[in-house]
């Protein structure tokens, strides 16, 4: 990364069609998106929350593919890990605080879901559950939707490499390839599934290969390098709308922390291979990137660490003083009618 | 009015609707060019196109989920499942996600999706083409539930299915297809989901019942009369979720004897539930015990003739009950 030329014109970032104000910005969103999370996974060792699930190792893949696509007429579909992802279509620190805390003034859920349980309809993020990959046939049918409609967007799908193996992932993708729809399914592989290594998981050396099977276009990309997913998600897009079809995106990367605040990671994983695996983090590298670019400086890095910890700091204070959900507002909106005819 | 069979008043309401609007489709298997394999969406992709009457790959998840990420969307899908039993590959769809969109989103999501599934046996369909599953599917708040057994219901529930904001399961009965006729209005309606409806009155026995044995009961009721001037009062449940508790309260203490029946299997039907609602209202009203008639409890229905025929409820098992009731 570092081995770029600082001739302006040669940094990457430019070549790929992005100003030095987007490349800040991309690094900007990551950094929020770590220490946001950093700092949830200390409120749940404080009791404050009751659950966290970590998207850490894995912004730079999120933030590249966000900034590929056009927040407010793409439709995302993300998954638990996504923060950096949904923070780049428009989610406030403070949206985020409030599913984290559970308050009744969250737009995910009005605090009925767990953490990274996202939805916004407004900035196009689909609601999403638990059971794993059941939002890879919405994302088909939103794309279907596009082709029906004329419009011209795309649908944008997330999951771990685990989830890949259910029948969701297959029935969601031979669908959309049949019908040749604007959808980009990502695969974020990040080498576990809880416990399961990947080779305990898949029968194929890539999640990209299973692209094949499907006739649709299958890419393998590091995870780790925001330009490069950002490069191949954008191609994935235009593929898209150019009504080519999907693309299987395998975005490479490792889970820097356990599974979520409930597991013990050093049960099945050795503190070396995550410390080696920390060594190649792709935040700090795309950091210096923009430093060797000459577009970004220590001075500013300071001050930007300073800012995003008062965003931080706000977002908590104010989740943390943001009223709970009414106790009888758990009946409320089983159907349209405010008046139920739903039974208690 | 016209006279149609209840599988015309099916394609019916979806041609009205497909007409009336746009966002409405239809996609499952061999609903295309074929029209389904019993003829439900015969004629529709000639009138409305490849893309509106969606031949899909062979693949019910994705038949309900894609159609899930079409409604939220802001479509108004019309899934077809092939036949009830095969539905079940889509319940995860069905369960974790249609259903719980709207409260899990916090009503900033929701999902106008229609299920259509043909349900039910007496058509030789063995094991697997003859379940009544509508049981895995009640009790999960956020679906709504119908089964209509005439021409009329038949087209007034699936209109209001589809323009209902919320996803409803429209079970519609394989034998009452080609075997019931009624009269359907030529002008628009819709029968409005969580309505039951008294199909006959009477004042010596309630039953209380939807879909295909509503019309044993309508013919053992005539037998009844005439013969023995017994004289029963009949509620077709037509929605089965939201129950109607109200007229399930109201037809039961119009005789203060209850027989609930149903094809599907008697453990964990419907019927229980129906009965509970009774027992918690009106127990000191009633003049004899509750009683159901449904399926045996066993896996499926089996094929062979004998055995069939064993399993399924007809006129005169339903009248050997009804008339026990009223002696009682
Ligand atoms: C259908 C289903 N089965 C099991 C689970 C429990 N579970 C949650 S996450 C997870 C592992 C997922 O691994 P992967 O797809 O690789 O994603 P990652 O968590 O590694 O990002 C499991 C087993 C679930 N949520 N859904
Ligand atoms: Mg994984």
């Amino acid at each position: 990364m570092t081995g770029y030329t600082s001739l302006e014109q040669q940094a990457k970032h430019r070549q790929l069609g992005l100003s030095d104000g987007q490349a800040i910005d991309m690094y900007r969103t990551m950094l929020l998106a770590r220490k946001l999370d950093e700092r949830s996974m200390l409120l749940q060792r404080a009791g404050k929350i009751n659950f966290h699930i970590s998207g850490i190792g894995q912004e730079t893949a999120q933030v590249g593919a966000a900034f590929a696509l056009q927040p407010g007429v793409d439709y995302l579909l993300p998954y638990y890990r996504d923060y950096a992802m949904v923070l780049a279509f428009g989610m406030t620190p403070r949206e985020l605080m409030l599913s984290a805390f559970a308050k009744a003034e969250d737009p995910n859920s009005g605090g009925r879901q767990m953490p990274g349980h996202f939805g916004h309809k407004r900035l196009k993020i689909v609601t999403g559950s638990s059971p794993v990959t059941t939002q890879v046939p919405h994302a088909a049918g939103f794309a279907l939707a596009a082709r029906m409609t004329g419009q011209k967007f795309v649908s944008f799908v997330t999951f771990g490499e685990g989830s890949s193996n259910q029948g969701d992932f297959h029935e969601g993708i031979n669908f959309a390839a049949v019908q040749r729809l604007p959808a980009i399914f990502m695969c974020e592989n990040n080498q576990y599934a809880i416990s399961v290594p990947y080779h305990k998981q898949v029968g194929t050396a890539n999640i990209a290969d299973r692209a094949i099977g499907y006739g649709i276009a299958g890419v393998r990309v590091d995870g780790t390098d925001a330009l490069e997913v950002y490069r191949v998600v954008k191609e994935a897009r235009e593929r898209a709308i150019r009504g080519e079809g999907p693309t299987l995106i395998e975005a490479v990367m490792y889970r820097l922390t356990p599974h979520s605040t409930s597991d013990n990671d050093l049960v099945y994983r050795t503190r070396e291979e995550v410390e080696y695996h920390r060594s190649r983090d792709g935040l700090p590298r795309f950091r210096q990137y923009l430093i060797d670019c000459g577009i970004w400086s220590e001075e500013q890095d300071a001050k930007l660490a300073e800012e995003i910890a008062a965003i931080v700091k706000d977002a908590i204070d104010y989740a943390d003083k943001a009223p709970y959900p009414a106790p009888e507002d758990a009946l409320k909106h089983v159907y349209a009618e405010e008046e139920s005819t739903w039974r208690s | 009015m016209a006279v149609m069979t209840y599988i015309q008043a099916i394609t019916s309401a979806m041609r009205d609707e497909m007409e009336r609007d746009e966002r409405v489709f239809v996609l499952g298997e061999d609903v295309g060019v074929k029209g389904g394999v019993f003829g439900a969406t015969k004629g529709l992709q000639e009138r409305f196109g490849e893309l509106r009457v969606l031949d899909t790959p062979l693949a019910e998840s994705a038949i309900a989920g894609v159609a899930i990420g079409a409604a939220m969307y802001g479509l108004r899908p019309i899934a077809e499942m092939q036949y009830a039993d095969f539905m079940l590959p889509a319940t995860n769809q069905i369960i974790s996600e249609a259903a719980k969109i709207r409260y899990r989103s916090n009503n900033d999501w929701n999902c106008p999706v229609v299920i259509r599934a043909p349900f039910g046996g007496g058509i030789f369909g063995g094991l697997y083409h003859s379940q009544c599953p509508e049981s895995v599917f009640f009790g999960t708040p956020g679906l709504k539930i119908v089964a209509p057994a005439t021409p009329y219901d038949a087209k007034g529930l699936l209109k209001a299915a589809i323009r209902d904001e919320d996803p409803v399961i429209y079970f519609e009965h394989k034998k009452c297809y080609q075997m019931i006729e009624g009269e359907v209005p030529e002008d628009d309606y819709i029968v409005p989901i969580g309505k039951a409806d008294v199909k006959r009155e009477g004042s010596d026995i309630t039953v209380i019942t939807y879909g295909l044995t509503l019309h044993f009961a309508l013919q053992a009721a005539e037998e009844l009369s005439s013969e023995q001037g017994i004289e029963a009062h009949v509620l077709d449940l037509r929605t089965i979720q939201p129950l109607d508790r109200e007229a399930i309260l109201a037809a039961a203490a119009r005789t203060g004897k209850v027989l609930i029946i149903h094809e599907d299997n008697k453990t964990g039907g419907v019927g229980g539930e129906v009965a509970a609602i009774i027992a918690e209202e009106l127990l000191y009203d009633l003049d004899a015990p509750i009683r159901r008639l449904c399926g045996y409890d066993v896996p499926a229905m089996p094929i062979s003739p004998t055995l069939e025929k064993f399993y399924m409820l007809n006129k005169d098992k339903v009248k050997t009950a009804m008339r026990e009731l009223a002696l009682y």
